[in-house]
């Protein structure tokens, strides 16, 4: 890849984020003012500092008035974002850009998404009209990502009661330290029999092997990172920024096994090299994954480089991706415990590393975290976009 | 028909359900018999049974006329013989049309292949309210027959006759899922002396004083009920295989004839619908060669157990709460007519700078990069095995669960596919699959056509 990066170069310096879950009482246009004033409150800046901002939403609205109507904003450049279950993260990323530009001294990156109001279960896709053969038509989420299961266990050997082991270890763990985190969907732990004895949804994914769906919204204010002290003592530096969008190739390819996602493999490699990432088992100090299913977040483990290929269920069942492992993946419990509002998901990643890094995380807190890295997965095995961030607390 | 030409191939297609008479009977309170009834999946319809029997008789064979009958098309107004031609990649510039209303189409139909050297499609989906006589006696399956000349024939036409009379015997309004019949010894009566007046016709076109195999197949069900004992063959005789199967039942039971007929043979084929007609056959030394890869008393032999209220709830008869998931969206008219060759034809693409193969077909390759050096090459003959697959219990479908599975064709391809007639607990990685015709779903009254994965 051939990305320079903005390594350093901006900062955030200002985050709000919603509590999530079923909010029967407020609309996507609440949540974007709720985000927003958690923001600005408490913050030097107001809304009016800010210069244009970019906007991630799956379905909860179009275009840019999705937002410059909910916040009453006065005339300003609103860019909505759609990059699946990236957009958030799209959202952050391109507001990047434009402060390191130089366009803008000051932006805001906002995701919101609304799925309780369709009365479905999962998400919905929004298709264009199509000749009716896509198999993502009729094969939902969860079993687009069941596949991994038995894929994973075939390649590696794992028995399938260890492997489902694994799984279950996912999903206590993220609800775990969901517990822990007043803003999340579910805040209780689960019982791991509980976990194992769930209604089947797709393939051997029970209900608490799949993310929850949820309301929410989450927002980051943008500045160049020579500014940043000017707003905060304690900004957070970007260190690389990657996206990658694959060409679908597993779906066509006979030799796409289902035990890994290329596009993530080559975002993360993207993003290392732009952080001057050499080793993220040791250079980054927690993670915040797209745990959307148990087994994404098994296969994330290795493609992020955070553990060998086939090794992956073992470090899982070991504990270190515990909130008190070597290195803690989704403290703030994940997709797991907040479910999946998909263009605030991304944001509210970043939310996490912003407190963790302020010693706000409360009874989740990481000791001294200073390197943080988020991803979101768009799509589903075989045709898929990838993110991957890294970001810090110091300069250098 | 005319003489001097014959059938050059033939094959039937039967339904991989069975429903269980006596469960059913207990479950209505009635007294069903026993046996079984052949029914057809909840994602096939006459279109789509047709597509199986033709592709099986067919082999590597074309034809440039298509006669498709039935008494239930899936579409009216539209064409249905049209999805057909395209699903067998026959040529464009061929015929292709609808004989549809009686079960006599089925005769309209192998009159019109025969008298051209075309494809005769005889393809019915019976259904009756539940505890009537056409859902124990009816059954549901597809026959085709392409016809040529007699030296390249199985089975030479060497005479024709009919007779045609308006009684009142079976009758549905258009559109209405199930019909009716007057007292049945009426019709009986009606078509004693038609039978025995074109039979006898025929016979005299034909020199012969008596068939060596008889078929004897009427919408009348006391005349289907005494087939075997109005006119004997001096081999075998019989009617229908599966009971009443509207325009398809005089094709399941020639193809059952040819199934048994020895080379030289006569077989008299009597069709006594709205009228009467008949023809008759004589094989040659052919048909030892060339008879349909499984016979139709193979296929009935062979089948899975449908449970009753299941059954109900693919006719309709039983509306069942589907997954809190919304219904597909209908599959549009131009994305339908530009992906033609893939949405019916199973055509990928093939790199021909690097052999890379596509599925749907694409412009540039994945694999080199290369744009716009694809040759087009279906797979809808094509094997294939199980790479991985899953059971979703999400999914919207008129029969859930939804099973798919990642199929990789021999030669190279792959794509996602649902597995039809599957039993998820005997589907495994390396599972050999081929690819079947069905109907995915109807959204705004579309009929969304593809292809399906199928354990071999």
């Amino acid at each position: 890849m051939s990305s320079r990066g903005i390594r350093d170069q901006v900062a955030i310096v200002a985050m709000g984020c919603t509590q999530f879950g079923e909010h029967w009482d407020r609309s996507a246009d609440d949540l974007l003012v709720d985000a927003l004033a958690e923001c600005f409150d408490g913050s030097a800046l107001t809304v009016d500092d800010v210069d244009a901002y970019w906007l991630g939403t799956l379905g909860s609205g179009q275009s840019g008035l999705t937002l410059s109507k909910a916040a009453a904003l006065d005339y300003k450049p609103v860019t909505r974002v759609e990059n699946y279950c990236a957009s958030g993260s799209e959202a952050f990323r391109n507001a990047c850009y434009a402060v390191a530009s130089g366009a803008y001294d000051t932006v805001m990156a906002v995701g919101v998404e609304k799925l309780k109001d369709s009365g479905f279960s999962g998400l919905l896709r929004g298709d264009p009209p199509a000749d009716g053969t896509a198999s993502e038509l009729s094969l939902t989420a969860p079993a687009a990502f069941s596949l991994l299961d038995p894929a994973y266990c075939a390649r590696y050997g794992v028995d399938p009661e260890e492997m489902r082991q694994a799984m279950t270890h996912i999903a206590w763990k993220n609800h775990a330290n969901g517990a822990r985190n007043p803003k999340a969907q579910f805040r209780s732990e689960v019982a791991k029999d509980k976990i194992e004895n769930a209604p089947l949804v797709a393939g051997r994914l029970g209900v608490f092997d799949c993310s929850g769906v949820s309301d929410g919204a989450a927002c980051a204010v943008i500045v160049r990172a020579e500014d940043a002290h000017k707003y905060t003592d304690t900004p957070v530096y970007v260190k690389g920024l990657s996206l990658v969008a694959g060409p679908a190739m597993g779906a066509t390819d006979p030799a796409y096994d289902y035990t890994s996602f290329p596009e993530v493999v080559r975002s993360a490699q993207d993003a290392y090299a732009q952080a001057g990432i050499t080793d993220p088992r040791t250079q980054i100090s927690m993670a915040e994954v797209h745990d959307c299913f148990t087994p994404t977040e098994l296969v994330l483990m290795e493609d992020l480089g955070f553990t060998d290929r086939g090794q992956g269920w073992k470090d899982v069942l070991a504990g270190d991706f515990d909130l008190g492992g070597r290195l803690p993946v989704n403290p703030d419990g994940g997709l797991k415990s907040f479910g999946h509002p998909v263009g605030a998901s991304g944001l509210r990643m970043l939310y996490e590393c912003w407190l963790q890094f302020r010693g706000q995380a409360g009874d989740r807190q990481l000791s001294a975290p200073d390197t943080a890295l988020t991803h979101n997965l768009g799509g589903r095995p075989g045709s898929c976009v990838s993110f991957v961030s890294v970001v810090g607390r110091e300069l250098g | 028909m005319k003489p001097h030409t014959g059938i050059l191939s033939y094959a039937a297609y039967i339904p991989s359900y069975r429903l269980a008479l006596d469960e059913l009977g207990s479950a209505l309170g009635v007294a069903a018999g026993r046996g079984k009834r052949v029914a057809a999946s909840f994602d096939e319809d006459s279109t789509t049974m047709a597509v199986e029997a033709a592709r099986r008789a067919l082999g590597t064979r074309t034809a440039e006329s298509l006669y498709f009958a039935t008494t239930t098309p899936a579409y009216a107004d539209k064409s249905n013989a049209s999805a057909i031609h395209a699903a067998l990649r026959l040529p464009r510039d061929g015929f292709a049309a609808d004989v549809s209303g009686s079960a006599r189409s089925g005769i309209a139909a192998l009159r019109a292949a025969s008298s051209e050297g075309g494809l005769a499609v005889l393809s019915d989906l019976i259904t009756g309210r539940p505890g009537s006589s056409d859902e124990r006696g009816g059954g549901d399956g597809a026959a085709a027959f392409l016809f040529g000349p007699t030296e390249d024939a199985v089975a030479e036409l060497i005479a024709n006759a009919s007779a045609s009379e308006e009684f009142l015997d079976r009758w549905r309004s258009p559109g209405a899922a199930t019909g009716h019949q007057w007292e049945e010894r009426f019709g009986y009566e009606k078509y004693l002396p038609l039978i025995e007046e074109v039979s006898a016709r025929a016979l005299s076109d034909a020199g012969l004083s008596e068939a060596d195999h008889v078929v004897l197949v009427s919408p009348n069900t006391a005349v289907a009920k005494r087939a075997r004992s109005l006119l004997p063959g001096r081999v075998s005789t019989c009617g229908s295989p599966v009971g009443y199967a509207g325009a398809a039942g005089i094709g399941l039971a020639l193809a059952d004839a040819l199934d048994r007929a020895a080379p030289g043979h006569t077989i008299l084929v009597i069709s006594a619908a709205d009228g009467c007609d008949a023809f008759v056959l004589r094989t040659t030394d052919l048909l030892g060669k060339r008879r349909q890869a499984t016979a139709v008393a193979d296929q009935l032999a062979e089948g899975q157990r449908l449970a009753y209220p299941t059954y109900l709830n693919w006719r309709g008869f039983l509306d069942r709460e589907p997954p809190r998931r919304p219904e597909p969206d209908r599959a549009a008219a131009p994305p339908a007519a530009r992906a033609l060759a893939w949405k019916f034809g199973f055509s990928g693409s093939r790199c021909t700078a690097c052999q890379f193969m596509h599925l749907p077909p694409v412009r540039t390759c994945k694999k080199c990069g290369t744009i716009d050096a694809m040759a087009t090459e279906s797979l809808a003959a094509r094997q294939g095995t199980v790479a991985t697959y899953t059971v979703d219990r999400l999914a919207f479908s008129p029969s859930p669960p939804v099973v798919e599975a990642v199929v990789d064709f021999d030669g190279g391809g792959r794509y996602t596919l649902e597995v039809a007639d599957s039993d998820p607990e005997s589907l495994k990685v390396g599972t050999r699959v081929g690819l079947t015709f069905r109907r995915l779903n109807t959204a705004g009254g579309v009929h969304n056509y593809f292809w399906k994965a199928r354990a071999i």
